[in-house]
């Protein structure tokens, strides 16, 4: 998935992305680390998270996010570190802290033989919801998650689909301040994904999420901000818009019917390289605050290039994301 | 919510089928097992009545039915104390109770009464088939409420071991043989010593039981099951601590 239209990274990224100061921490974790049996998983981690965020927890497989998400849920106890949830340590009243909490882990936890109201009334009565509050909530949340026409059926006969809905609608039931979603879109299809993401999307208005994901498109349509793990660190935090033009060349892929020659190209103002694609395509590339585009746009005309295409280049985020594991490797292993 | 744990405990024993179906076999063994009893007493009863000083009805037919219900339970207990944490461990159920605002003994104490609530209902023919007795004759009600509560307290002892056997496990199979093995164990060295004072006798729940069995209320009993359970409830909050912690 790219993202339609050009943004120059130098130049100032539109206001909304920048996240005002006066926002409050929600949650936040200073130097936890844990290991299984010897064997190190997080040396160091520390995060933060504010309110009304959606931070996405990016990594490969096994890079740690589920061990962190489980210890910021106090699902597993950290070896050392503190989390503090809306200003309560979680490790000193973890009783209190938990109620601020929803968390969806990577296979929903269902009560599979009971009826999807019956398993959501329990499951907000377990979050210390007042009885007089949890029909409201229970009819929310069901209509929040599209679980109306299924609400009376065993959530063991419910599709996939129906049953990751339900472990949202869990994890959402006692609004609470912090939801944390472990992978909340695996294994689903794509109209399912979708709907989840708008779900997630309209999550982050009234509390702040945390999202661990594989999946980078997943990143780039929900999250506000990325932290990307590899090897139980954080090895790189931004705004997700901005990590898409991380050590980005800019540029554009352009398509001419009657191609100048390639020195031609080289020669015009503002272009510091050109890249021959095909003999009608090429990609050229300029410095950064130096836009040629309009130049193009003249130049194709009064020479009768015959413009058929021109479009700035586009990192995905996979590149980038490749990119930036790849950098972190080879700094850890000129370190050693 | 200690309640609403054991609550839900209770609501998917009841809509597992397989449930109700060793309800009615159980209720089945025990309504022939007290008509059998009932058979020989009408058989014996001529003898009885040359007899000084001849047994009761209660010894005669209630007190070997607890008797019978105390040795079906040791074989029972397991197959349902198995699912506990063993089976919320797999389905991967138990992250929900630990990151609600719980503690783990909430979630412990929780999980005993459902079952231990599961198990009385299951075993409560027993003590009514004894009373209906109450319509031909007079019962002894002292021997009767002994094995009442005989039958309770070995019942929880049973559910406290299953219940911290399941929590040792993820797999419900294991957790049933493990707890059914353990309590199988105690029975036979129980039975198998012949030495009066054998340490083997005071270890075993079915030995502390047959006292009440036999209508004596002995307080070293009653605290043997109330250490018995205290202890195995105690290492069960122990064990989910360090589950994942």
């Amino acid at each position: 998935m790219y993202i339609l239209g050009y943004i120059d990274p130098n130049s100032q990224l539109p206001s909304l992305l920048t996240l005002p100061n006066a926002y409050q921490t929600i949650l936040f974790a200073r130097n936890l680390t844990r290991s299984f049996g010897g064997a190190v998983i997080i040396p160091d981690l520390s995060l933060e998270l504010k309110r009304g965020e959606v931070l996405g927890l990016l990594g490969h497989n096994g890079a740690g996010k589920t061990t962190t998400l489980q210890m910021l849920t106090g699902c597993l106890t950290p070896d050392s570190g503190q989390i503090e949830i809306c200003g309560l340590d979680l490790n000193k009243t973890p009783a209190l802290a938990k109620t601020h909490l929803g968390y969806l882990p990577e296979t929903p936890p269902l009560y599979r033989e009971l009826p999807v109201e019956t398993y959501l009334s329990f499951t907000a009565k377990l979050r210390r919801m007042d009885a007089t509050r949890i029909s409201a909530a229970l009819k929310t949340t069901l209509q929040r998650c599209g679980l109306e026409s299924v609400r009376k059926k065993t959530i063991s006969t419910l599709s996939k689909g129906y049953q990751q809905r339900v472990g949202i609608a869990q994890a959402i039931i006692h609004s609470p301040d912090v939801i944390i979603l472990d992978e909340p879109t695996v294994g689903l299809d794509p109209v399912q994904i979708r709907d989840i993401r708008d779900l997630i999307r309209e999550l982050g208005n009234t509390s702040s999420v945390i999202l661990s994901t594989h999946l980078l498109s997943e990143v780039e349509s929900v999250c506000d901000r990325v932290e990307i793990m590899q090897k139980g660190r954080l090895i790189y935090s931004d705004s997700s818009l901005r990590m898409q033009h991380y050590d980005q060349r800019l540029g554009y892929v352009i398509s001419l019917r009657h191609p100048p020659e390639l020195c031609e190209l080289e020669n015009l103002a503002g272009i510091t390289s050109v890249e021959k694609i095909s003999p009608t395509q090429f990609r050229l590339y300029h410095a950064p605050g130096d836009n040629p585009g309009d130049m193009l746009l003249d130049l194709a005309t009064q020479r009768g290039w015959q413009l058929e295409q021109l479009t700035p280049l586009h990192h995905s985020l996979e590149d980038v994301f490749s990119k930036i594991t790849g950098d972190e490797c080879v700094s850890s292993e000129t370190q050693k | 919510m200690i309640f609403l744990i054991a609550q839900r405990e209770l609501r998917s024993l009841l809509t597992t089928p397989s449930t109700w179906f060793v309800l009615a076999v159980l209720q089945c063994i025990f309504s022939l097992f007290f008509l059998g009893r009932l058979d020989e007493l009408l058989e014996i009863q001529p003898q009885l009545a040359q007899l000084a000083n001849p047994p009761g009805v209660t010894f005669i037919v209630a007190a070997p039915l607890f008797n019978t219900a105390a040795l079906l339970l040791m074989m029972l207990a397991p197959m349902f104390t198995m699912r506990l944490i063993a089976e919320e461990r797999r389905n991967q159920t138990l992250v929900l109770l630990l990151s609600s605002p719980l503690s783990n003994q909430e979630i412990v104490l929780g999980k005993f009464a459902g079952l231990l609530i599961f198990l009385l209902l299951m075993t409560a023919s027993i003590p009514l088939m004894a009373c209906s007795l109450a319509l031909g004759t007079s019962l002894d009600s002292g021997l009767l409420i002994a094995n009442y509560l005989g039958l309770i307290l070995l019942t929880a002892s049973y559910i406290a071991l299953g219940l911290y056997i399941s929590a040792l496990t993820k797999h419900p199979v294991i957790a049933a043989i493990g707890a059914f093995s353990i309590l199988a164990g105690l029975w036979l060295a129980d039975i198998g010593t012949n030495v009066p004072d054998s340490p083997w006798h005071q270890l075993s729940p079915l030995y502390h039981f047959q006292n009440f069995n036999s209508g004596l209320l002995d307080s070293r009993d009653v605290v043997f099951f109330v250490l018995f359970i205290s202890a195995f409830l105690l290492l069960t909050i122990k064990r989910l601590n360090r589950i994942y912690g």
